[in-house]
């Protein structure tokens, strides 16, 4: 298989007063194509930390994290950004969403980036609304949207630019039970018709129950790896 | 992309309207106070070189050196020529022939013996045959009881000495003064009329008549100790000085003390600093602006940015850099300037004609003044009114931004990304 992410030896250090606070402690990982797995934990065990080096928002301190054959540590900002721009896709826990412009506008955002001409960026963003169903929500503003709705809007938002790898952390963090299974399903359905592979943060047992692998982290340390049957599909 | 954020500009108010309004008021402000100041300055400029300076004097070198001292000893002979091949050789410019001189008026009684004197300054200038000069020096506004000099021997006097000598209109009073020879000249002259200036300088001991009659008094037939000239509109710096050069470069000899020499406004004696600080204030008021409306947008810019922060986190993790994110809430600035300075500028103009037309009366304000200003104080709309606000319109929202964006420079990018889920 196909590998998209490796993980050698990573740790993260971040400044607290005169010392270190330890997030990540000699991670090693691997990831490839097509995944549907999680990161497993409490608060403060390193998900997130380990979802943003892979996403190159930030940096390791010691060890290598290799996404799509780029070295994180050694990409510059614009190499950085443009990894980012072209590869990855980001679902976050609060949706995140542009206030100010509609669900169509929101979802063509990351086109507009990679400078697609309209017309290529009004049919992708017409059939990725499709795929999460809000083909009938094109024109309203993220206030008007029920929390499932923005969701599904923010997991257009990132699938749109069709991303080898989406990093979602927390997404059904403010979701209802329904609205949580649902999301999970969209996920699902378009990690297995487009063979994107998604890495969750998460400690919801709602994600956890779709996951085909399950990596649990405590203090910053990986404790367990596992390959699992879903629960839920 | 620029669509895009333009949509997001308008529709989001905090980002949009405050920045506007501020813009636009201080735009406003900015073209109206250039355009007043512009306006006070010129009339002042101008009321000097109506009354004494010209927009260039053309006197003997020796004359030019000891000004202050009003020297007629070294005035201009055959004054006639020269204005002749004055207006032959500038024709666009108006030329008129001054003797200003000083002196003591006395008043006698009906014995002959003195009843009342004064120390005057003087001006002999045309009032008798034309207008010309009257209307340049605004004249008839000064006025305060009496009439022109309509035959020869009528003088003009100011209101304050003509009271404090207890003159009654139609009084005979002797100039003691001394002839362009350094005799001393006395001549008589009857009080037709009275003036009030509106400047203390010129209030306490000022008398204007015919040139001609004072050419008789001081033994100066044929001579002037200026020509003033007066360029169609208002005073011009560049042409002023071009003229200097061309006329001095032709007629003047500096080891020949009656040789002529031509001085611009900018160069005359307690005028420069006036036409100096004109040209500087426009500039004054744009730095004044840009800095004060800075500090307000950075500190309005600074609010949005905070708040904004998650947004660019977001565009960020998205895939766009910092350097373009930094770029586009720039380019949102100078779209804001842009924006609030044409309206700025537009209502800014529409004040500023408003106090052209109309002015605003100032004459018991400055009814003391030592200085030679307007009494009607007027806003003058020039080309710059029509751009000058751009400078802090523009500039300031974008200095504003500047400021107000390097905190995305300065945050690491997962921190920014945080954020967002604040």
């Amino acid at each position: 298989m196909q590998s998209i992410v490796e993980v050698q030896q990573l740790t993260k250090k971040f400044p607290v007063g005169t010392g270190f606070f330890t997030a990540l402690k000699e991670i090693d990982l691997s990831f490839t194509r097509g995944e549907f797995a999680g990161l497993v934990g409490p608060s403060g065990s390193g998900k997130t930390t380990l979802l943003n080096i892979i996403g190159s928002l930030d940096i390791p301190s010691s060890g290598e994290v290799v996404v799509m054959g780029n070295s994180v540590s050694r990409l510059t900002a614009r190499q950085a950004a443009l990894l980012r721009k072209q590869q990855l896709g980001f679902i976050f826990q609060n949706y995140n969403l542009l206030p100010v412009y509609t669900v169509y506008e929101n979802v063509e955002f990351p086109l507009l980036l990679l400078n697609l001409s309209a017309s290529e960026r009004k049919s992708r963003v017409l059939e990725t609304l499709e795929w999460v169903g809000l083909t009938d929500k094109i024109n309203s503003r993220p206030a008007e949207l029920s929390g499932g709705e923005c969701q599904r809007v923010a997991i257009a938002r990132a699938m749109v630019k069709r991303p080898v790898l989406v990093l979602a952390d927390e997404p059904t963090a403010n979701l209802d039970s329904v609205n949580s299974h649902n999301i999970l399903k969209t996920m699902l359905r378009l990690n297995e018709e487009l063979k994107t592979s998604f890495i969750f943060a998460t400690h919801d047992e709602k994600v956890i129950a779709y996951l085909r692998r399950i990596i649990r982290l405590e203090d910053g340390r990986v404790v367990a790896d596992e390959q699992v049957t879903p629960t839920n599909t | 992309m620029l669509k895009f954020l333009f949509n997001g500009l308008l529709r989001d108010k905090s980002r949009s309207l405050l920045p506007v309004i501020i813009v636009t008021v201080g735009v406003m402000i900015t073209v109206f106070l250039h355009a007043y100041l512009t306006g006070v300055l010129t009339d002042s400029i101008e009321v000097s070189a109506k009354l004494t300076t010209g927009h260039v004097k053309v006197t003997t070198y020796g004359y030019e050196q000891n000004s202050s001292q009003q020297p007629n000893e070294f005035a201009m002979d055959d004054v006639e020529q020269l204005v002749e091949e004055l207006n032959r050789d500038y024709p666009d410019i108006e030329w008129a022939e001054r003797i200003l001189f000083g002196g003591l008026l006395d008043a006698p009684d009906s014995t002959g013996a003195t009843r009342a004197q004064g120390n005057v300054s003087g001006a002999g200038v045309r009032l008798i045959g034309s207008d010309a000069e009257i209307e340049r020096m605004d004249l008839q506004t000064k006025l305060f009881s009496g009439r022109f000099p309509e035959q020869p021997g009528e003088i003009l006097m100011s209101n304050d000495l003509f009271v404090r000598m207890k003159l009654a209109p139609g009084d005979v009073v002797t100039l003691i003064s001394s002839s362009m020879y350094g005799d001393m000249a006395m001549y008589n002259f009857t009080v037709c009329g009275t003036l009030h200036f509106g400047v203390a300088a010129l209030d306490k001991g000022m008398i204007i008549a015919d040139i001609a009659d004072i050419r008789r008094a001081l033994y100066m037939e044929g001579a002037a100790g200026e020509v003033l000239g007066f360029f169609p509109e208002y005073y011009d710096d560049e042409l002023g000085l071009q003229l200097q050069t061309e006329f001095n470069s032709a007629r003047l000899d500096k080891e020949d003390a009656y040789s002529l020499v031509l001085t611009p406004m900018s160069k005359a004696e307690g005028i420069d600093f006036l036409i100096s600080y004109s040209n500087y204030a426009g500039l004054v008021v744009i730095l004044i602006f840009v800095f004060a409306m800075s500090i307000v947008l950075w500190n309005a810019g600074l609010l949005g940015g905070l708040r904004r922060y998650g947004e660019f986190g977001l565009r960020l993790a998205i895939g766009e850099t910092k350097h373009e994110a930094y770029a586009s809430l720039v380019g949102e600035a100078v779209l804001i300037g842009l924006i609030g300075s044409v309206i700025g500028t537009a209502f800014g103009l529409l004040l500023s004609y408003l106090m052209q037309h109309y002015g605003l009366d100032a004459s018991s304000m400055i009814k003391d003044s030592t200085l030679m200003m307007p009494t009607v104080f007027r806003a003058r709309i020039t080309p710059e009114t029509y751009f000058i606000g751009f400078i802090p319109g523009v500039l300031s929202t974008v200095i504003g931004a500047m400021l107000a964006g390097i905190g995305i420079y300065k945050r690491q990018t997962a921190h920014l990304f945080k954020e967002l889920e604040a």
